[in-house]
Order: structure tokens, then C-alpha cells, then sequence
């Protein structure tokens, strides 16, 4: 992305362009900024989430816009001040599991040898772990807090990452560009830094996307099952407290369906906006999408054929 | 070389052709208003430099150019029938059977693990119409017809050449026999004793069985000898076709005799070699007039502001060049051919 080619928007500005053009892209980003932001400011706006603000179980009102918990504490400010330690593990996490998985996958394909026959066996050796039972032990046993969660998560969850950049690094090596980097003397840093990571950038996103979306679900998993520290305010003891409280057993709906709604919301947000980043990494699809348009500017179909567009002359 | 064309109608009639490649900032003019017709039995040749859109205008007839790529004008009529107006179950039904293309790299598009026996046996199986019986002893046929010997149907790609790999996509192309085979600049990665003999071979082919030929190279010196007429294209144009042995002799475009000028001749006198100067223009703004005007050396004033049209010289003869067109007025009153270079 760095051969800036003449009249096209480079580094941030391309990735703005291609989010603002593309619907799902935007959709994604708003929601995602959204939650952001709330995360940031919210636990300002919201009061003390652990403060008993009113009768317990009580359904959403014009005091309290969610409803009480069976504690009688603010639905709302709970959900609120949840979402920042959430999103904050999921992206932690996100990133982590593709870090790791990055340096040991990369490493291990492109030295090959013995470097590879260790770390694959090092890789598979994780992949063969069953992950959310192993992260319930580890939980376990670790004390309980948001950090224990996102550790317990970084183990179980990198190995994926490794095997799948392994064989993407199998297959790079293996291209001729790459064998003229080594002839032309570039060290073994600079290759894979900048003649082979550029080319799994959307790789590396929709890990990164994929991983976030992973960290958040199994951290609300986890911390629901009460093997997070149930007196932190996440999205995940939020459920943990609602189940406690019986809150099904009552058709306390508003006590759990706003951080499920909230879980859901991220994901979806998430997954939208990795449509709008393969465009970008991917400069082929930049050019379908103009094709697509052509096409439909002039009532053709899409077809696998090369489309005929005959304008009257 | 013997002359097969009859009067028979073409069996491809290319009218009109448009092809725009669409870019972020509009659609881009590849091809311009192509026609050509082909005979049955001829072979045709197509050459231009890179990005005259030679190749183009052969994956066009076909429609198999990827995106971003629209037909945007033209007619491509095989034997009457208009593949541009056909759907994809038709176009499917014409592919291979009667429209046949063998690939530059057509070497590489054998799969590396089937056998060669196992890819020719799919191309007739896909093909083969219900209720006939399967042939198995085609495969080795066809084989056979392009040099390679019957025990190799059971090897895997990789333990043939280059050479016979290539031969192989044409045995496969040939599977079919098919009315019309394109040959996409099909011997340009082998070497050039491999390549005679595989041009060869497609001429033995063609008199046996009949085909049209589209044969597509940026190789003159190759192209006059295998070609009974030569297309040349020029910036998305075709700006002069001829019997290969007439456009040798008399180029009538400026740009052809440039062509000719910059290839060294095996057989005739040793003559100076001179290239074109300047670059092809850019297709996303051509300039003015004819295309060329800026690289010949014979321009006039009428160029730089007006398209020359393609000018029909004889049954089997056009070019498209104001001088060209000026020449032939003079010289229909006479109704004498012209013979004298422009």
C-alpha cells in the first residue's frame, strides 16, 4: 500500500475511503465507534454501577431506563460501565493471539528445518488442547480477575492463528518475489516484515477481527460460568449475576437482554467492518466494485462470462 | 503456403467489436471497433505490440475475460450464431466443441496431479452428448495426432516437457474438433526449435481436419509463415489486414511498414533495421486523429484531426490510414491495383 499509485488515497485516507464506501464497512464502523466511545466516557455518564439505586427486579422506567438487577443496581449503568473492561480484553486479546500467532507462525515457516519441527510441535501441541475446557482449569485455578480471563484466552487461543500463517508463510516463501529478495541480499527481518506480512494483511485483520470477536464471546462465556471475578463489572458477570439472581425464572428479561444485545451488537459490528478492510488490502476488489457498478449502470447482470453491454450507437 | 480460404460464408464474423476495461475513473477503450471475418479453413493471424488488445479481442470472442471487462459493442458471429447474445448454458455448449483456445500457458493449465489420460478423458466426458458411447481408445487419437507417443497418456504433467505440455493443451483444444481453434500466443515460453514444430503440427492439423485458426503473437517473421491473412493491431485498433504474403510485400499502413522495417528477414536481402520511435499511447486518452499520427513518419494534417476509417483494397484486403485512402481513390479510376508503396 505504500507504492502510492497516482490520484488514489494512501495509509489512513484509503482505509477511510474504502470504510465510507462501502455500506457494511460503515455500518460496522459506526456501531464499533460507538461502543468505543462508550467505553471511554460512559461509566461518567452512568452512576456507580454497584450502588443499590432502587427495588430489586424491578422492569425498565423512567428512573431507571433498563430496569433494576436483582440487587437492585442500574441495568443501565451496569451495561455501561461493563462494555470498557469487555472491550477492552477483547481487543487485548485480539491482538495478542495475533501477535503470538504471527512471530511463532511466521518464524516456524520461514526458517523451515528444525526451527518449524519445533514450533509446529510446539503449535500443535496447543491446537490438540481442548480450549474452553482447558481456559475453565486455568480459570480455576489462576485468582480471578479480567486479566486472568484474557491470559487464560491468549493461551488457548493463539495456535490457531500460528497454524493457519505457517502455511501462508509455506506458500509466500515458495514465490518468486520472495526469491529474489534473498538474491538481492535483504535480511531475513526485512523480508518477512516487508515482503511478506504486507501480503497477509487481510489475513492478519480478519484474525485480528475473528480473534476479538472470540475473546469477547468466550470471556462473557467464562466469566458466566462465575470463573471471572464476580464483583468486577463486565458484560460477562452482568449474565452471571442475572442468572443468579433466577432472572428467567422471574421473566426478568431486562436483566440480561442489554449485555447480550450489546455482545451481539459488537460482533456484528466487527464482522461488517472486515468487508470493508479485505478492499482495501485486497486492490482487486477495488476494481470489481466499479465493474459491478458499470454493470449495473447499464442493466447488465453480473455474470461469469464476460458481460455484454451494448449501448445503442 | 496453399490458400484454403473459399467463398463459403466466414465461419466467425467478428463486427464491431467494443471491449472497455472499467477503472475507478471510467471505463477504458481497449478494443475499438474490430471486424474481421475468418474463412473456413484459414488461418489468421493477430499481432501488435503489448496492449494493442490482440489478446484481448481473442478472450472477448470466447467471453472468458475476467472483470473488470465489458463487451461494450459488436457482433461475434460463430457460424451465423451471435455469442454475444448467447446465455451461459449456451456459451457453454459452443466452448471447446466448436470454439476451442489453446493458452500461453497452456502447459500450465494441466492439472499436476491427474494424468494426461485422466484430463483428456474429462474434457470428453464433459462434452460427450447422452446416450453415446464412451471412446476410449480418443485419448491415445489424440496423442497421437500432436506427436506424443501412447504410452505417455498414463505419465503426470511433470514428468513431460515443456514442449509436450504445451502439445498436450493442444490435443485437448483438438478433442473436440472444434470449427474454430484461437491460439493465444501459444509457443511464446518454448524454445524456438519446439516452437516450429509445434506450428507445424497445428498446419498438418488444420489440413486434416479443417479448422480455422486465430493465431495470435507479437512474432511477425513466425506469423507470415503460418498465417494465410495477418491482422495488425494498433492501439486497440486494427489498422491493417492482408494475405500474409501481400502485407510482406506491400505494407500499406505506416505502421506495418515500421513493423516490418524493425523485423530482420531470414530469406530476402539484408536490409537496415529501423524501430519505431515513441511509445504506444495511453488508452485512457488516445490522441486526436489516427492513433498513430504521433510515431509515423509520413503524417499529414488530416490525421491529427480525423480517424481514418478502415478502407476496404481488394476482397481480402483493408487498411485504415487517410494516405491509404487517398491512394485507392486515385487509383479507382484506373482500376489498376496499386502496387507502388505509398
Amino acid at each position: 500500500m505504500s507504492g502510492a499509485a497516482s490520484g488514489r488515497a494512501t495509509g489512513l485516507m484509503a482505509w477511510w475511503e474504502a470504510i465510507r464506501r462501502d455500506r457494511k464497512a460503515t455500518i460496522g464502523f459506526v456501531l464499533l465507534a460507538g461502543f468505543v466511545l462508550l467505553g471511554l466516557v460512559g461509566p461518567w455518564l452512568v452512576g456507580d454501577p454497584d450502588a443499590m439505586v432502587g427495588v430489586p427486579l424491578q422492569p425498565p422506567s423512567w428512573a431507571h431506563w433498563l430496569g433494576t438487577t436483582g440487587q437492585g443496581q442500574d441495568v443501565l449503568a451496569q451495561t455501561v460501565v461493563g462494555t470498557r473492561v469487555s472491550l477492552l480484553i477483547g481487543f487485548g486479546v485480539g491482538l495478542a493471539v495475533v501477535a503470538i500467532g504471527s512471530l511463532l507462525g511466521v518464524t516456524a515457516g520461514y526458517f523451515g528445518g528444525r526451527v518449524d519441527g519445533v514450533l509446529s510441535m510446539l503449535i500443535n501441541v496447543f491446537l490438540v488442547l481442548p480450549g474452553l475446557p482447558l481456559a475453565i482449569v486455568i480459570a480455576a485455578y489462576l485468582p480471578a480477575g479480567p486479566l486472568t480471563v484474557a491470559f487464560v484466552l491468549v493461551i488457548t487461543g493463539w495456535a490457531w492463528n500460528a497454524r493457519v500463517l505457517r502455511s501462508q508463510t509455506l506458500m509466500l516463501r515458495q514465490r518468486d518475489f520472495i526469491a529474489a529478495s534473498v538474491v538481492s541480499g535483504e535480511s531475513h527481518l526485512r523480508i518477512i516484515t516487508r515482503e511478506m506480512l504486507p501480503n497477509m494483511t487481510s489475513l492478519l485483520l480478519a484474525q485480528v477481527i475473528g480473534g476479538t470477536i472470540y475473546a469477547i464471546g468466550a470471556q462473557v462465556g467464562l466469566e458466566f460460568l462465575g470463573l471471572g471475578d464476580v464483583s468486577a463489572v463486565t458484560w460477562g458477570t452482568n449474565l452471571y449475576w442475572a442468572t443468579n439472581d433466577s432472572a428467567l425464572l422471574t421473566g426478568a428479561w431486562w436483566t440480561f437482554v442489554p449485555t447480550g444485545l450489546c455482545v451481539a451488537l459488537v460482533g456484528f459490528g466487527l464482522v461488517m467492518l472486515n468487508s470493508g478492510f479485505d478492499e482495501v488490502t485486497n486492490p482487486r476488489l477495488q476494481q470489481e466494485r466499479a465493474w459491478r457498478a458499470f454493470l449495473l449502470g447499464a442493466g447488465v447482470p453480473v455474470s461469469r462470462s464476460t458481460p455484454v453491454a451494448i449501448a445503442h450507437e | 503456403m496453399s490458400d484454403p480460404a473459399s467463398d463459403h460464408e466466414p465461419v466467425l464474423s467478428v463486427r464491431g467489436l467494443c471491449v472497455d476495461y472499467v477503472t475507478g475513473t471510467g471505463p477504458v477503450r481497449a478494443v475499438d471497433h474490430v471486424s474481421f471475418d475468418l474463412a473456413r479453413g484459414e488461418v489468421l493471424g493477430i499481432a501488435g505490440e503489448s496492449g494493442s488488445g490482440k489478446s484481448t479481442v481473442a478472450q472477448a470472442i470466447l467471453r472468458i475475460l475476467p472483470p473488470p471487462a465489458v463487451i461494450t459493442g459488436g457482433q461475434a458471429l460463430l457460424e451465423g450464431e451471435d455469442l454475444f447474445r448467447m446465455s451461459e448454458a449456451e456459451l457453454r455448449a459452443v466452448r471447446w466443441r466448436r470454439l476451442a483456445m489453446v493458452f500461453q500457458s497452456a502447459m500450465d493449465a494441466l492439472n499436476p496431479v491427474l494424468t494426461i489420460r485422466e484430463q483428456i478423458e474429462d474434457t470428453l466426458e464433459a462434452h460427450r452428448p447422452a446416450g453415446t458411447p464412451r471412446n476410449p481408445g480418443r485419448a491415445a487419437e489424440l496423442l497421437a495426432l500432436v506427436g506424443i507417443a501412447a504410452d505417455r497418456l498414463d505419465s503426470y504433467p511433470h514428468q513431460l516437457s515443456g514442449g509436450m505440455r504445451q502439445r498436450v493443451g493442444i490435443a485437448i483444444a483438438l478433442a473436440l474438433e472444434p470449427a474454430v481453434v484461437v491460439l493465444d500466443e501459444p509457443t511464446t515460453a518454448l524454445d524456438v526449435i519446439v516452437e516450429g514444430e509445434i506450428l507445424q503440427k497445428i498446419l498438418e492439423l488444420r489440413r486434416r481436419f479443417g479448422f480455422s485458426v486465430v493465431f495470435i503473437t507479437h512474432d511477425l517473421t513466425r506469423m507470415m509463415q503460418i498465417c494465410d491473412r495477418v491482422a495488425i493491431f494498433y492501439s486497440g485498433r486494427m489498422v491493417e489486414i492482408a494475405p500474409a504474403a501481400e502485407l510482406r510485400a506491400h505494407p500499406r499502413h505506416p505502421y506495418t511498414q515500421g513493423l516490418l522495417r524493425a523485423f530482420p528477414s531470414v530469406h530476402g536481402p539484408e536490409g537496415e533495421l529501423a524501430s519505431i520511435p515513441g511509445a504506444p499511447p495511453s488508452l485512457k486518452s488516445p490522441p486526436p486523429g489516427c492513433r498513430f499520427h504521433p510515431r509515423c513518419d509520413q503524417v499529414i494534417d488530416r490525421c491529427r484531426t480525423e480517424e481514418p476509417a478502415l478502407v476496404q483494397l481488394g476482397a481480402r484486403r483493408a487498411a485504415a490510414c487517410h494516405l491509404v485512402t487517398a491512394a485507392a481513390a486515385a487509383v479507382s479510376a484506373s482500376a489498376t491495383p496499386a502496387t507502388a508503396d505509398v
